[in-house]
């Protein structure tokens, strides 16, 4: 159980794209987004460093595809996200470290 | 056992802890209405007729399955309740056909007792109505839905007592109807024809497919020789019919009144009772003897035949070959008697007055017959006699006493207790002790095999061989006995067993009693109880005794279980499908 | 002397979009409140978003209105030109100045910030297919210190001491519920966990099962711990298959680390459990019908007494708890009782999950504390209503609740309190309303879904419904007659106390509560042939206003029934007793001219 539970401390600490994969998340469009990602971070050759992953609803279905992107400076949620914003958010904010605020949840 | 105390409109009563408040209510006296309410078959709470209030609980509770509990303040006749009632007896009337005036029910429907009762005078929610139509495709049973008003009784009788399930509930909300699968019509369902569902149906949309025309118009031509048989089960009930109490035998008087409706000879099915007990015992006999399929099961109900031959057809080799006593009756009539009178076969019309809607079904089956002639014609219920006679605008109640007409009118107490469940297997075991041992049987009264257990079991020694014996009435006990004989629990020799629950006397042809009256009184029992009286007052109570049928079998028949024995009085069964539709 | 200039764009695309009307209606509330001499209103030209108009700019302070309407005109003159404050509901949004401003990350909106999530702690958090994401959130621990360190007397305790109330939507407290079936001595209990969420718009239990499915099967674990059973069901619609797949795989990982099967934490005790398919029909998210479809008959609901407690699935004492419910369990056991008890009012602990729906700016799931006033969830979670329209009632409860008008809106949302004006809780869906929604049709709505998932089993459900419905339809043609209400009243009363099942007893709820909070639209629609909100078409009046009207003959030439006829360049007029409302002349005019009431 420890181990587990060491699991969340270890996570916190790397950069993790967490896409949103309930019904709501899936019908508009999150497959193909999370699919997206994890191509683009595999180009990218950061698959050791950068964790790609699902999650449920969290509540905001009308912008949904939702993607999280958590990095040690914090959070950042991306809405309405398509395979197209995907490849910039991974270019542009993954790999280049600037959030693209355009496409966050303030400024949709 | 354990009790409760509680005040029901203001009187305590103590009753037993598993009563339900309806239960309890009657022993204070005071009678809830209800209506799907059906004791030990249908208690649902459904229709929300039954409902009161009990202080302290959430909302109205249905009385009919609402535990007692100790304590408990009741109240079953408050002015809000009364209204509730009403509203809801209106709703149902808002979705019913209401041709009362010619409904088969009138007068005798559960929804037109309480609609009077309480007070009922309107229609105020009248709308659209249930797009129904009628099932009158088969031969025994009718159903019309637009008098159908969803209480199940019918579906918990086949499901549930008769273990058949031809019924259920299909479809949701206002458009839920009650049938067979897809649609389909009763004939093409596993539908035994028993009728249990029509007894337990408190309004019109269900009743026996009615043959009084074609009874009358056989009466009416002139060619036409129309001779009339009943069963015993229908002097134990047709009294009922004209007001007489339940248990009353009228033997007498069915008997003149069939005379003044014009029949030319008037015989008893107890006659081909008694010639099927020893036709059947014979046959037993030779099964114990030659080592034949065992346990030889009767065949005298047309319900349980064909239930056995849809859902046991692994058990058609123990059915005992022999007709039912009816179409013994009717293949006599058509050849000893025919030829005793000197009258052409065909130009004979036999009617048989049955407790039963499955003889119906019987009567046309095409192997029942003789030189290509229906062995009986036609068949008639208890019932349907009762509107004969009242048509007719005989007196029934003040009639006198008559004698059945003699060569096919002789019966003995062993015939006449076939009506009820353990009735042939009692009257047989009479005639099989006496021809086995040779020795008399003193004491004919075989109890064990009496009354009104689902399945009774009991032995008897013939010889020195210990003949194992078992009866069961009602389908769903069948199915529970035949299961423990498939799978090795029990073993028999010998197995009576007759589609309704209580044997003859509480066949679906039977009059039909309310869900109130049926809750305080064992109809089976009751009924019962007039053949067992008359079985005790007869001088001759073993078949093999009666006269009639030794002088049938010395001039006729030869010997018993003989050549020409087997070729008017025995028949064969075949599998059949459950549905006989194609999709 | 002139303090302020009012600038209103008459470009065409504005114009479309009324901005006429709306500069009439400014003009004469500016007389009306006698400012007509301090503020000059002016027409512009185009501003190039037309999207947004009408638009509206205030000098001095360059205050930008968009989107308004003749009825926002009252509260800009009220509150702005008489005031001085900006009505900031109407003002544009600039996209350059957001991109400093707005909030990158969920957490910091409004809509988020005002949540308190338990029940969907790890929703969006955690991966749901993912066990160890789970047991990394603390995920199992309350089952290890139920089954290590608490007797089954305690855990039932700690949840009665929590308040908290079955989420399904009776709201019956969840600790007394386990107590019953602790109580009753049987061979075998067990666990259910009602997953059949049916409610038109309601998706809450589909999240968590989606989301976080393992907090679900934790605790029906601790649940069957505190009251002895070992066997545990998931009914869940067949609708759902993320969920049943999520559950499927959870179920399998959660046997894998011997968190489900025998005994558990080395403790003796065993708990399985397993899944069953819901096909569709919404009584069977009746407990009683639930277990009657789990036995594998029809599913429809049985009487109680006996509950489910005493005799419940195939006979046995059984507990049955909403995925909600289950979802709060563990956090319960591993924060305690205090914590839960701390959130929430008097009588209603904790949180609820709501599914936001209807004329809302931000539709979606979300999880507030008890006695969150309505007006909380709908203008500040709920980021008010779209298109600037009025807040006219929500609706709550679903099929079995009832609306909720806007003198109540400052009412805080919980059990009691719902129940109290004529609504109730339900399993969590909360519809707004606006201005533009009919009353009767709403109650129309819900009650024909009723109808329609009726099971047929008692009369006043079967039948009585329907003829409700009757009325309402009746109604909703022009063709209700005096003492329509009264009847509704009277039906919807009876079928209340008499029906077999919850679903039954709340039917007419829809109905009785529109009634209750506007009876007034349901006098409109009998007496007056008309429907106030202009929803019901067989009462909408379509005609030509010929001010607007250039005589293009267009609508003429596009009625389906010739029922509008005119010359070219002059007034077209609409023959009412031909027209059949179907609302294509409104729909082709160019400009506007074809008007419904």
């Amino acid at each position: 159980m420890k181990d587990k539970v060491a699991l969340r401390e270890e996570g916190s600490a790397a950069t993790r794209i967490v896409v949103g994969m309930a019904t709501c998340g899936i019908a508009a469009g999150a497959r193909p987004v999370l699919n997206t990602f994890v191509e683009e971070v595999s180009k990218a050759g950061l698959l050791d460093k950068v964790m790609v992953t699902q999650t449920g609803c969290i509540g905001i279905c009308q912008y949904e595809p939702v993607v999280e992107v958590y990095t040690p400076s914090g959070k950042v949620t991306y809405v309405k996200v398509t395979p197209e914003k995907a490849k910039r958010i991974v270019e542009e904010h993954i790999k280049g470290g600037k959030v693209i605020t355009e496409y966050t949840i303030g400024n949709k | 056992m354990n009790t409760v105390t509680l005040t029901i409109d203001g009187v305590k009563v103590t009753v037993p802890a598993n009563y339900t408040i309806l239960e309890a209510a009657r022993e204070a006296n005071v009678n809830i209405p209800t209506l799907c309410y059906l004791k030990d078959v249908n208690q649902i709470g459904a229709c929300r007729i039954c409902l009161v209030e009990v202080k302290g609980a959430r909302g109205l509770q249905a009385a009919c399955v609402s535990p007692v509990g100790d304590g408990m303040e009741v109240k079953t006749n408050t002015e809000k309740l009364r209204k509730y009632r009403r509203f809801n007896l209106e709703l149902i009337l808002s979705n019913h056909n209401r041709e009362c005036t010619t409904c088969i029910r009138s007068n005798s429907c559960e929804l037109q007792t309480l609609c009077s009762q309480l007070g009922v005078n309107d229609y105020p929610y009248d709308g659209e109505k249930s797009v129904t139509k009628v099932d009158d495709v088969g031969p025994s049973i009718v159903r019309d839905n637009s008098k159908c008003i969803v209480c199940r009784r019918c579906v918990s009788t086949c499901n549930n007592i008769q273990d058949i399930g031809a019924i259920g509930v299909s479809q949701r909300g206002f458009k839920t109807t009650i049938g067979c699968i897809y649609g389909k019509s009763l004939a093409e369902s596993p539908c035994v024809n028993c009728g249990q569902c029509i007894t337990a149906c408190p309004v019109g949309a269900l009743h026996e497919k009615e043959n009084i025309d074609d009874v009358w118009a056989a009466l009416n031509d002139p060619n036409k020789h129309v001779v009339v048989q009943t069963a015993p089960a229908v002097r134990a009930t047709l009294g009922e019919e004209f007001g007489l109490p339940i248990g009353t035998s009228v033997t007498g008087k069915m008997v003149a009144a069939l005379r003044r409706l014009g029949f030319a000879k008037v015989f008893d099915t107890d006659f081909g009772a008694d010639l099927t007990i020893v036709e059947e015992g014979t046959e037993l006999i030779h099964r114990l003897k030659e080592g034949g399929v065992l346990p030889m099961i009767t065949s005298c109900s047309p319900g349980w035949v064909k239930y056995c031959e849809t859902f046991y057809p692994e058990f058609i080799p123990n059915l005992s070959s022999c007709k039912s006593p009816h179409e013994m009756t009717g293949a006599i009539i058509k050849s000893y008697y025919a030829e005793k009178a000197g009258i052409d076969p065909k130009d004979i019309y036999v009617v048989s007055i049955m407790p039963c809607t499955a003889k119906k079904f019987e009567a046309q089956r095409p192997e029942l017959s003789n030189n290509g002639l229906q062995d009986v014609d036609a068949v008639l219920t208890v019932r349907e006699l009762a509107k004969m006679i009242k048509a007719a605008g005989i007196d029934f109640a003040r009639l006198p006493d008559e004698d059945y007409d003699k060569l096919l009118g002789e019966s003995t107490g062993a015939g006449v207790i076939f009506g009820a469940t353990g009735g042939v297997m009692e009257a047989a075991l009479r005639t099989v002790y006496e021809l086995v041992t040779g020795k008399t049987l003193e004491n004919v009264d075989l109890t064990a095999v009496r009354g009104t257990d689902g399945i009774k079991e009991a032995e008897i020694d013939l010889n020195g061989k210990t003949v194992r014996v078992a009866v069961a009435h009602g389908t769903g006990n069948a199915s529970k006995l035949l299961d423990m004989v498939k799978n090795g629990e029990k073993q028999y020799d010998f197995i009576e067993i007759m589609g309704c629950p209580g044997g003859c006397v509480t066949g679906g042809g039977t009059p039909i009693r309310s869900a109130t009256e049926v809750s305080y009184i064992d109809l089976k029992r009751a009924r019962a109880k007039a053949l067992y009286n008359e079985d005790r007052s007869k001088a001759k109570r073993k078949s093999h005794e009666n006269a009639e049928l030794k002088q049938l079998y010395k001039d006729f028949l030869g010997e018993f279980g003989g050549h020409k024995a087997h070729e008017l009085l025995h028949t064969h069964y075949q599998k059949r499908d459950k549905y006989t539709f194609e999709d | 002397m002139i303090r302020s200039h009012v600038l209103i764009c008459a470009g065409s695309g504005c114009t479309s979009s009324k901005s006429l009307y709306v500069k009439e209606a400014l003009e004469k509330e500016l007389v009306r409140h006698h400012l007509e001499d301090e503020i000059k209103v002016v027409q512009t030209g185009c501003f190039g978003l037309c999207a947004l108009g009408p638009i509206m700019i205030i000098y001095p302070e360059g205050t930008f209105y968009s989107m308004v309407t003749v009825e926002d005109v009252p509260e800009i003159v009220e509150e702005h030109l008489l005031k001085g404050r900006v009505v900031t509901r109407l003002t544009y949004k600039d996209p350059a100045k957001e991109e400093e401003s707005g909030p990158t990350s969920l957490s910091d909106t409004l809509f988020f910030k005002k949540q308190k999530r338990v029940a969907l702690r790890n929703c969006g958090v955690i991966n749901p297919e993912n066990i160890d994401e789970y047991i990394a959130m603390d995920g199992y621990t309350a089952l290890g210190k139920v089954l290590t360190e608490m007797t089954p007397e305690q855990v039932i305790q700690v949840i009665k001491d929590s308040g908290l109330r079955g989420r399904g939507g009776g709201g019956f407290p969840t600790g007394m519920k386990w107590q019953f079936a602790a109580n009753n001595q049987a061979d075998q209990k067990y666990v259910v966990c009602n997953a059949d969420e049916g409610d038109p718009g309601a998706f809450m239990d589909r999240s968590i099962l989606e989301g976080d499915p393992h907090s679900v099967l934790e605790a029906m674990a601790i649940a069957g711990y505190a009251i002895g059973a070992n066997e545990g069901y998931i009914y869940v619609r067949a609708e759902y298959p993320i969920a049943i797949q999520r559950l499927q795989i959870a179920i399998d990982q959660a046997r894998k680390y011997n968190l489900l099967g025998k005994n558990i934490f080395n403790s003796g005790f065993d708990f399985d459990i397993y899944l069953r398919f819901g096909a569709g029909a919404f009584v069977c998210g009746e407990e009683t019908a639930l277990l009657t479809s789990i036995e594998g008959h029809r599913g429809e609901p049985r009487p109680r007494p006996p509950f489910p407690a005493v005799k419940g699935l195939f006979g046995k004492p059984t507990i049955i708890n909403n995925v909600e419910t289950y979802a709060n369990i563990p956090e319960i056991i591993n924060k305690g009782a205090e914590w839960f008890q701390a959130m929430g009012t008097e009588k209603s602990k904790g949180t609820k999950v709501f599914a936001l729906g209807g004329k809302i700016r931000h539709t979606g799931l979300v999880e507030i504390p008890m006695g969150t006033t309505l007006r909380e969830i709908v203008y500040e979670i709920g980021g008010g209503i779209p298109g600037g329209k009025k807040f006219k009632a929500a609706q709550t409860g679903g099929p079995s609740g009832g609306c909720i008008p806007a003198s109540l809106i400052d009412t805080p949302v919980d059990y009691d309190t719902l129940t109290a004006i004529g609504s109730m809780m339900g399993s969590g869906g909360l519809i707004v309303m606006d201005e533009d929604n009919c009353m009767v049709d709403i109650a129309k709505f819900f009650l024909r879904f009723t109808v329609d998932e009726s099971c047929g089993k008692c009369v006043p459900c079967r039948i009585g419904t329907r003829r409700m419905l009757e009325i309402l339809d009746r109604i909703t043609e022009g063709k209700g007659e005096e003492g329509d209400i009264e009847k509704l009243e009277e039906m919807g009363y009876s079928i209340k106390a008499t029906a077999l099942c919850g679903l039954g007893q709340t039917a007419p709820n829809p109905v009785l509560s529109t009634i209750r909070y506007f009876r007034d639209e349901y006098e409109a629609h009998i007496k007056e042939k008309r429907c106030p909100a202009h929803v019901c078409k067989a009462l909408a009046q379509y005609s030509i206003n010929p001010e607007l009207c250039k005589g293009c003959s267009l609508c003429a030439k596009k009625c389906p029934v010739g029922a509008i006829s005119g010359e070219l360049k002059k007034t077209y007029v609409i023959d009412v007793s031909k027209c059949i409302k179907c609302g294509v002349c409104m729909e082709v005019c160019k400009f506007g001219a074809v008007e419904k009431k």
